[in-house]
């Protein structure tokens, strides 16, 4: 039997499926996730399984979202909490860094809060600013939270459900711009994709490129055109900023000894920084180049005629990368 | 005092009503054409609650907006060919281009900014107002919201401030039951809205958002009290979003029966209707005002085509000073 394909907002609704099925703590709870099945459809159907108990279309307050969330956890509840748009968790910050990242270290490890924060965001659709703002690199600042950048169909099943069965907080960022992009095989059934474990998407032998989330795909595009002026890139998907797996990230940058780190965030402080000490640190020997990076530019998420420009583009990635690799 | 603004006159509020409809009903077009990007929120079947409440005010008094706010601006004397420029992306909008649809303002008539955070505004209207009070201005902040948005701790937050500071604020709630397809009646503890206000000390007024001269009036009677130092009033407009929240909105939350009823309450053929039938306007100075608008509309479209778009180096400019 052909294995069945799935695009991100399928393979989420499949995952939400199977584990409220299996788990009935488990329950959604987000504007507009119920009655019309989310802004872009990734709850569709669910209120109709699993009733307006588990599926609760909540009011207009973020804070009290996440805030109640953190309640439900502490209390026999499996939250899986839906921002509309990630830039919308400038509402909740307080629930999230401060509350929901420090329940464990504040009881010195006797209680936890199993809570997964979902939500989508990047540039490429034409959102404006606050929709569209990769602010991943806030979270990453707010210790005791896990940030989860899947960048396929298939981590976006395996790693939602290692998020709801994370016994920590989770946010899991949904990359809007892939959310139908392309179908590839997602099993059926059971699997998780484990935190802290990033993939080589692509060999290469000449130059490393590093991404999460949707730059994951742009890189593929920028390699497929560096192959054609016989530039081999690989590919790390590094999949979680934290954990971070430092071990594949920097195995691959060795085996290059050139990187180019590319994200949609701004560049400043965006978490290439954070790639590019880690690197500066652990394989600071085997670099034959400067390492470069490749982001979005440091001002305000610019309306739609401008996104285009602003976004990290095929050809600044291209650009970069066959300066590192002539360095 | 109200100082007189130009919808002193009945025809020229019909005619600001008229205005917002023709604009946001250019909205699915332009998007299909590809002339405008991104989302936009049309207020078709809001118009009066718009209209009505910026009749109201001086023309230097202050609004803040939403996400759903052109016909905000162009009932506050917005200039639709800076608006049309803006939408399109363009150098001579109303923010050169780079906020687009939910973040127009326009200073000079009072208008402190659209919003793409529901209940981002709640705080500029109250620092406004505060403002006014401090340099004796005799100016009143006026801020428009909706029923999602008065669930925000930002409204609560500054619903309190505004009671105890006694603000010449006006909260003005255009509560068109849905927040995207959020229902009203099931997201408001306490049913009715309006119950709000009582929490914290000031009143609160319940006024049918498809009357413009009740909107007027309602706003009026607030102002007076804002700038008597009375402090501020909730004003709960009912109306109703004619279309979707977004383009593509399949509205699977609501049904056709329930829109009926609110779509035969359209606001702009009920006011032009009384007009007519109390004698201020005649058929053919009705149809000229039809007439007139749509030729402002061509124009803006004219206006902000031929505007050039801007440089991407522009990006740069105004992240500061
Ligand atoms: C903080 C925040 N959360 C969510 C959204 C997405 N959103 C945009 S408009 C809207 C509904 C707003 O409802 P309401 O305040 O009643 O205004 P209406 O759209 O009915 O005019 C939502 C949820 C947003 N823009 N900002
Ligand atoms: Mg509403």
């Amino acid at each position: 039997m052909a294995m069945p394909e799935r695009n991100v907002v399928e393979a989420i609704n499949n995952a939400l499926t199977e584990e409220m099925e299996r788990d009935p703590r488990v329950m959604l709870l987000g504007l507009d996730v119920g009655r019309l099945g989310g802004v872009f459809r990734t709850t569709s159907g669910l209120i109709e399984k699993y009733g307006a108990s588990r599926v609760v279309d909540t009011p207009l307050a973020e804070a009290s979202i996440i805030g109640a969330s953190l309640g439900l956890a502490v209390s026999g509840m499996v939250p899986v909490a839906e921002i509309q748009f990630l830039g919308f968790t400038a509402q909740a910050f307080h629930q999230i860094g401060p509350q929901l990242g420090k329940y464990r270290h504040r009881s010195r490890g006797r209680y936890h809060a199993q809570v997964t924060i979902r939500a989508p965001f990047g540039g490429g659709i034409r959102s404006p600013e606050f929709h569209s703002d990769a602010v991943e690199a806030q979270f990453v600042q707010s210790p005791g939270i896990k940030v989860v950048m899947p960048s396929n169909p298939y981590d976006a099943k395996g790693m939602l459900l290692e998020a709801i069965r994370d016994p920590d907080p989770v946010l899991f960022c949904e990359p809007d711009r892939l959310y139908r992009l392309y179908r590839m095989e997602v099993p059926d059934g059971d699997y998780t994709v484990p935190f802290g474990k990033a993939v080589v998407a692509r060999e290469g032998k000449d130059v490393t490129l590093v991404a999460w989330s949707a730059a994951v795909e742009l890189c593929q595009r920028a390699a497929a055109k560096l192959a054609e002026e016989d530039i081999e890139a690989s590919i790390v998907d590094l999949r979680t900023l934290v954990p971070l797996d430092v071990e594949t990230l920097v195995n691959a940058v060795a085996a290059t000894g050139r990187c180019v780190i590319v994200h949609e965030a701004p560049l400043s402080a965006g978490f290439g920084a954070e790639v590019a000490a880690t690197l500066a640190e652990e394989a600071f020997y085997d670099l034959d180049a400067p390492i470069a990076r490749v982001a979005s530019w440091d001002i305000p998420f610019p309306p739609a005629s401008m996104e285009h420009w602003y976004l990290p583009s095929v050809d600044r990635v291209v650009e970069a990368a066959k300066r590192t690799a002539a360095a | 005092m109200a100082a007189s603004t130009s919808t002193d006159t009945n025809v020229e509020v019909l005619r600001r009503m008229m205005l917002i409809r023709a604009f946001d009903s250019l909205l699915p077009d332009l998007y299909t054409r590809g002339l405008i990007r991104g989302s936009s929120h049309a207020a078709i079947g809001q118009e009066a609650v718009a209209v009505g409440a910026c009749a109201a005010l001086a023309a230097d008094d202050y609004i803040t907006s939403t996400h759903r706010g052109h016909g905000h601006t162009i009932a506050k004397g917005g200039d639709v060919n800076r608006m049309m420029a803006e939408l399109m992306g363009r150098e001579d909008g109303y923010c050169r281009g780079k906020g687009g649809s939910m973040h127009i303002a326009d200073f000079s008539i009072g208008m402190l900014g659209a919003n793409g955070i529901v209940g981002g505004g709640f705080g500029i209207a109250a620092g406004a107002a505060l403002s006014a009070r401090l340099r004796k201005s005799g100016q009143v902040a006026l801020c428009f919201f909706g029923d999602g948005a008065i669930n925000q701790s930002s409204f609560h937050g500054v619903a309190n401030l505004a009671g105890i500071w006694k603000l010449p604020l006006i909260l003005l709630c255009e509560d068109n039951r849905f927040a995207m397809s959020g229902r009203a009646e099931q997201m408001i503890a306490g049913g009715d809205p309006v119950k709000r206000a009582q929490a914290y000390g000031f009143p609160g007024v319940s006024v049918d958002g498809m009357d413009v001269l009740a909107v007027r009036a309602a706003v009026a009677e607030a102002r007076v009290r804002a700038l008597a130092g009375d402090g501020p009033t909730l004003v709960v407009a009912a109306c109703y979003r004619f279309q979707g929240h977004f383009s593509g909105d399949t509205q699977s939350y609501r049904s056709k029966e329930e829109m009926a009823p609110w779509l035969e309450r359209d606001p702009i053929p009920a006011f032009r209707s009384r007009l007519l039938a109390e004698g201020g306007l005649t058929e053919a100075e009705a149809d000229a005002l039809e007439e007139e608008v749509a030729t402002s509309i061509a124009e803006a479209l004219e206006f902000a085509q031929a505007s050039p778009w801007p440089e991407a180096a522009e990006a740069w400019e105004d992240v500061d000073g």
